[in-house]
């Protein structure tokens, strides 16, 4: 008895993937709340994308001593990752409509990330480059795209998990740019 | 009568359908309540079901050729000027006509085994027939319910067609998509054998014996789908790049992982008579892979380069045949499945033993690739976001597990079926894998002076495959004793079967050469070139000599002429080109390419930087083309296998098959 009750293992495996399958089907990607939203932004210390010679750290996003930073949406995306390539006329858009954008180029080659800076066009005021994934794995990414907004203070106030659509844009950066300015 | 042709074709469809629902329940019904009459109602249904989507085929086929807009999947998918051999690749081009080719194929397959396996037992053949039957009457519920191809645009008929996707119009498009689905789609052979053996509950060595042809045929031509996949997307994407663990790929890999599991199962199966239910459940696990793929790329849940149009209610109908069809087996299996355990045991580096551990690496493997493919999924349906999980994922576990899996697929053909001493086998394999280490620690530094420790272990992997074999191949044919036939007889002796396993085996290493050279020693550069300037990449002289617009017959092109002087060879000419078609208004690259058995030469024109002067990518890829070498060569191994003698055998009286004394040869 006990063997054929192990038979039925395969067919429950496969009713649980029916499950997710159908609501895959019928779902609309939806943001999430993060476990580091309101934390500090972890520190880090990458060079830059273009320039192997430019370090960069957390003050990147805090300002100084007696200013307070920019608000700052923190894009992480990889030249792998196909639904990057889609986002990159969004990303565009908020860069065209003021918004300060960093962009990590996370898990990926120098040359790749530039090429596909070159190829989809370059909205980010600069871009970190991460290849080892030590600041995506800090900031808690599955994988690319993701986004975070940063306050004044260096403190994440938002995260977008996955691709800002066309519509995000209007309906959820940019109102939720302008809560924390 | 031309403008009727459509109404035919749904008229075809619907004949197509009739005979698939008999085709899927009176032979059924007939082999379990042993009515002869009943269960020979199996073959000509089969028949009928392919003449009908034959005709289908044609009937949409010619409203191709005649230029019939008012057919809505015309008009969407071609247009006056495009050319007719791209008007008749266009019929499968787009969903309906691609999941109408994917019923033409599987009727075809049917009809394939109603014919060339006509002296199985009565009751067997019924009800594989019977099984083929439930997967077609389901298929073609679904076109015509969700998909018609025939569907008209009345009465506001466009006056010219939209036009096919460029990237589209191209030679690898017309012949990869039927490739691929007989690949696919083969595996619903083995998918019925396995479900009529558990229905018959005659779960011995003869149903494996009957379906791995089958088996072997589709896994052949699956792989040759893959690598016209893999070849298009290199010379038609522009990028150079011959993989990108894009979704739908993933999909065609999946049932090829699992079938190569399959293909081995199987044969332990019928060898030993040992792991009975898993290869049923392995058969079961393959198709089932195929009909997710399906889903995957028809339903469009997942995003992909494979933009096909998507629609929920497709979707749905698509995820019910798909719970209905694996739900179905899987619960006859629990059902059914023989409880006795396989009683002969075999000692550790028994070839039993080796294929053991095949199949639980290629099942691995196929796991982690399904994963990766289907977490972007789960993480949505959980309300985690949307995600691509690229490469970094997939080559950090896939690349280390395919190494492992070769380890062993060195040593397999090598050992004997239920017993091998270690030391024996360490014995037969010293040499080779002294002369893999040695060959493949030295080869990379000759090539181009860098030494490179993935091309190093790569190549060690190969030589460890393709020495081994030779090691086996020489010791076969060695004389054993005075008086015994010599090299050449025995050479002649061998069976295709085995001939079979030795490319197949073959062409995994010559892949992996491919991969190794092309993955390390690519070399790739961005140049911008005007007119008569020369630049120098790899060794080469690039001179942009001309440049001229010319039109084509549905786009308009500018084409560079670019001088190449290879070093110290003759110079040639390569014209890249950037087209624009009309009728979509798509600007698309044309690759220039000099392919070469050692090395490939890629130039794709970018755009225009200032007047005149042009952005080029000029790629240099070493053995980019032992990659579909490698393919084609484990294709024909799979062939070759079918060809073997025992399986064009009739098939013995059913006492004899039960006890299959010739299964342990």
């Amino acid at each position: 008895m006990k063997r054929r009750l192990l038979l039925l293992v395969p067919l429950l495996i496969f009713a649980v993937l029916v499950v997710f399958l159908y609501r895959g089907l019928s779902h609309d990607p939806s943001a999430r709340d993060s476990a580091k939203l309101a934390d500090r932004f972890p520190a880090f210390d990458l060079a830059t994308l273009d320039d192997p010679d430019r370090r960069l750290d957390r003050s990147l996003l805090e300002g100084g001593d007696d200013s307070e930073g920019e608000v700052t949406l923190v894009n992480v995306w990889g030249e792998w990752c196909p639904v990057c390539k889609k986002e990159m006329p969004q990303l565009q858009t908020l860069a065209d409509r003021g918004v300060h954008l960093v962009g990590v180029d996370y898990k990926d080659t120098r040359d790749k990330g530039n090429e596909f800076l070159e190829t989809y066009g370059d909205p980010f005021a600069v871009s970190l480059f991460d290849p080892k994934g030590s600041l995506g794995f800090d900031l808690g990414v599955y994988g690319a795209p993701e986004s975070f907004i940063v306050d004044g203070d260096g403190v994440i106030r938002y995260h977008h998990t996955g691709y800002i659509t066309p519509d995000d844009v209007e309906q959820v950066i940019l109102p939720e740019m302008a809560k924390w300015r | 009568m031309t403008t009727m042709i459509p109404e035919l074709g749904s008229y075809s469809l619907i004949m197509a359908l009739a005979m698939a629902l008999v085709q899927a329940s009176v032979p059924m019904i007939g082999a379990a309540q042993r009515r002869p009459l009943w269960m020979a109602f199996a073959q000509p249904m089969a028949w009928g079901q392919f003449a009908f989507l034959a005709l289908a085929f044609l009937f949409l086929a010619a409203s191709f050729l005649l230029d019939d807009f008012s057919v809505a999947y015309v008009a969407h998918n071609a247009n006056s000027m495009l050319p007719w051999y791209y008007k008749l690749s266009a019929v499968w081009g787009s969903h309906e006509g691609s999941v109408l080719l994917w019923a033409l194929i599987l009727s075809g397959w049917s009809f394939a085994v109603s014919v060339f396996s006509r002296h199985l037992p009565r009751d067997m053949l019924a009800r594989v027939l019977a099984v083929m039957g439930w997967i077609s009457s389901g298929f073609l519920l679904f076109i015509l319910m969700t998909s018609n191809p025939f569907s008209r645009l009345l009465p506001n008929v466009p006056a010219d067609g939209n036009d096919l996707n460029p990237l589209l119009q191209d030679f690898g498009l017309i012949i990869h998509p039927p490739m691929l689905y007989m690949g696919y789609v083969g595996f619903s052979v083995v998918f019925a054998f396995a479900l009529a053996a558990l229905i018959g509950g005659r779960l011995d060595a003869a149903w494996t014996r009957w379906a791995r042809p089958w088996t072997n045929l589709a896994w052949a031509f699956l792989t040759v789908g893959i690598a016209l996949g893999s070849w298009w997307a290199y010379y038609e994407l522009g990028w150079g790049g011959w993989w990108f663990w894009d979704p739908v790929e993933n999909a065609s890999l999946l049932p090829w992982l699992a079938g190569t599991a399959l293909i081995h199962s199987l044969a332990v199966t019928e060898k030993r008579g040992t792991f009975k239910n898993w290869t049923v459940l392995l058969a079961i696990f393959t198709f089932s892979l195929s009909l997710l793929g399906t889903f995957l790329v028809r339903s469009g849940v997942l995003t992909s380069v494979h933009a096909f149009a998507n629609d929920p209610a497709r979707g749905t109908f698509i995820l019910i045949l798909l719970g209905i069809t694996v739900g179905l087996s899987l619960t006859i299996f629990a059902l059914r499945a023989p409880r006795v355990v396989s009683a002969s045991g075999f000692g550790w580096f028994s070839r039993d033993a080796l294929l053991l551990i095949n199949n639980i690496l290629l099942v691995i493997i196929t796991v982690t690739v399904l994963l990766g493919t289907l977490y972007p999924l789960l993480l949505d349906s959980l309300d985690l976001g949307k995600i691509s999980v690229g490469p970094p994922y997939f080559n950090a576990l896939f690349v280390p597990l395919t190494a492992l899996l070769c380890v062993f697929m060195g040593l397999g053909p090598l050992a004997r079926w239920k017993r091998m001493p270690g030391r024996e086998l360490g014995k037969r394999l010293a040499l080779s894998a002294l002369a893999a280490v040695v060959i493949a620690a030295i080869v990379p530094s000759l090539y181009g002076g860098k030494w490179n420790l993935g091309v190093s272990v790569g190549l060690l992997l190969a030589l460890w495959l393709v020495l081994s074999l030779a090691r086996d191949l020489i010791h076969r044919i060695r004389p054993r004793h005075e008086g015994s036939p010599g090299r050449w007889t025995a050479l002649k002796k061998l069976t295709p079967a085995y001939w079979g396993m030795l490319l197949g085996h073959l062409g995994v290493a010559v892949t992996i050469v491919g991969v190794v050279m092309v993955s390390n020693y690519s070399a790739e550069q961005n140049v911008r070139l005007g007119p008569e300037e020369t630049v120098e990449v790899g060794g080469y002289r690039f001179t942009m000599t001309d440049f001229n617009e010319r039109r084509g017959p549905n786009y308009l092109a500018d084409t560079a002429t670019i001088e190449v002087v290879p070093p110290g060879r003759h110079a040639f000419e390569l014209y890249p080109e950037k087209r624009f078609y009309q009728a979509s208004r798509m600007p698309m690259t044309d690759v220039a390419l000099r392919p070469g058995l050692f090395s490939d030469l890629y130039v794709a024109l970018g755009d225009e930087v200032d007047d005149g002067d042009w952005s080029l990518r000029i790629q240099i890829k070493p053995f980019v083309r032992w990659l579909w070498l490698g393919a084609l060569i484990m294709a024909a191994g799979g062939v070759l296998a079918v060809l073997d003698r025992r399986y064009r055998r009739r098939t013995a009286p059913r006492a004899a098959v039960t006890s299959s004394p010739e299964a342990l040869s």
